[in-house]
């Protein structure tokens, strides 16, 4: 049986274009302009905060490749793991702030 | 072909087809200049660090013989355009010849760099036992560049690759160093350090780096140093045998070829250094000395410090091979650091 997420089929990324070129051209440029040059904001900057998203989307692609780019634009392991603990209590926040609409539920049915 | 050429051949990438791709980048790379003689006069090093392609250790026992040393300061003397004498190893301040060599050159007018692994200065001589204390005051005297690998500013990283211990060792190094004058404004003693990654994957931008350097060392430890040079690991010897055993030999190679930049390619060392071996063969560089790639002369003549002729090694033709990517790769790499900006 096949699995899925094989670390070689990152490879494949740019097959994407295989059909629809002229949207994978337009998607490939645009993402190497964001991620790939220092803006406001700086490569490694970007880095820790890809890395964040890709926990968070539970990406294994974008875990491997950007715990790669964070150490080669200059991050430690310290500064990587708090960017992902960034991502962990965003989602854990994102969960209890919607308790605010479960109480305002609550006290409509208890008044 | 021998079984120990066999083995070195083994220890080396190959099917990348380096050459090939400095001819499709238009890049015919000749040597300039002979500004540096790079001599590596012992494999025996008080550290066995996990990228070391010299594949020093305390086990080795290599060394350049008194005589050979004289004649590389002969060298020297009759070639005033050979500004600099870069002495390495292993761990060079472990032969008994070191001092006479620094001074010898130093006595020439050179400009002498030593590869200082730090540690060597608080461990004992694996052999005799000796102290090397005496170094920082000793290299102030000689006013010798100093240049020191250290992997991070941190210690995770630092003795994941050279050892449990070795960043405090080094943190106390650096501070006798500094104590000495070294690093410090206005000294003229230049203290420069060496990062290099810890795993398979390319250096970040070296000025970034060197000002998060710079930044903790201070801070943290009130350590101060010149200038930091960011160096990829090459392919080959120890760290060959760790990216096979890791299962990671072909994605490096895949990462150094995808990132080839011409204008690294351009800035390569070769073309201004030659490195020579504790037994007086000359080389390209230090990692074709490792792999047994002689320099060669008229007629294909293995070149050397016995019959050396400075035209005749200006006119070689420069020995490239897959492990080549390693210094062209991104920024670029050389033993002065990032080659391109």
């Amino acid at each position: 049986m096949s699995n899925y997420y094989e670390s070689e089929d990152l490879k494949k990324f740019a097959a994407i274009g295989k059909h629809a070129k002229s949207l994978a051209d337009d998607f490939f440029r645009y993402y190497a302009n964001a991620t790939g040059t220092d803006g406001a904001l700086t490569k490694r900057e970007k880095a820790l905060i890809a890395l964040a998203v890709s926990h968070t989307l539970k990406c294994p692609y974008c875990i491997d490749a950007y715990t790669t780019q964070c150490l080669e634009t200059g991050s430690n392991p310290e500064q990587m793991m708090e960017a992902v603990h960034v991502a962990a209590v965003m989602q854990a926040g994102i969960t209890l702030v919607h308790s605010v609409q479960m109480q305002n539920h609550l006290e409509k049915l208890v008044p | 072909m021998s079984d120990a050429v066999v083995l070195k051949l083994a220890r080396r990438p190959a099917g990348y087809e380096f050459t090939a791709r400095l001819e499709a980048s238009g890049l015919a790379l000749r040597p300039l200049a002979i500004e540096t003689l790079q001599v590596n006069i012992t494999k025996l090093c008080n550290q066995v660090c996990r990228h070391c392609h010299v594949d020093a250790s305390p086990a080795r026992r290599e060394m350049m013989s008194a005589e050979r040393i004289d004649k590389c300061i002969e060298i020297l003397a009759r070639h005033p355009d050979i500004a600099n004498l870069d002495i390495t190893g292993g761990a060079p301040e472990l032969h008994p010849e070191f001092r006479r060599f620094v001074e010898g050159a130093v006595g020439l007018g050179k400009h002498v760099m030593v590869r200082h692994n730090l540690t060597v200065q608080l461990d004992p001589h694996p052999m005799t036992g000796a102290s090397q204390e005496y170094l920082p005051e000793f290299f102030a005297h000689n006013r010798v560049e100093v240049i020191s690998s250290l992997p991070y500013h941190q210690e995770y990283f630092t003795d994941a690759q050279r050892g449990g211990g070795v960043f405090a060792k080094s943190i106390e190094a650096l501070k006798r160093l500094n104590a000495a004058g070294y690093g410090r404004d206005g000294s003229g003693l230049a203290l420069n350090l060496v990062y290099n990654p810890v795993g398979p994957y390319l250096p970040a931008a070296q000025a970034g780096l060197e000002a998060d350097y710079k930044r903790e060392l201070a801070s943290k430890f009130g350590v101060v140093f010149n200038r930091l040079f960011t160096i990829t690991n090459m392919p080959i010897n120890r760290f060959r045998l760790h990216l096979e055993k890791s299962g990671l030999s072909e994605a490096y190679m895949e990462k150094l070829v995808s990132a080839f930049n011409p204008a690294a390619a351009d800035g390569v060392m070769c073309r201004s250094l030659i490195s020579v071996s504790h037994d007086g063969r000359i080389f390209d560089c230090d990692f074709n000395q490792m792999l047994d790639l002689d320099a060669r002369g008229k007629g294909g003549r293995a070149l050397s410090i016995f019959d050396f002729d400075f035209e005749e090694i200006l006119r070689r033709r420069i020995e490239f091979a897959d492990h080549c990517y390693g210094c062209t790769a991104g920024a670029g790499s050389s033993c002065g650091g990032a080659t391109a900006a």
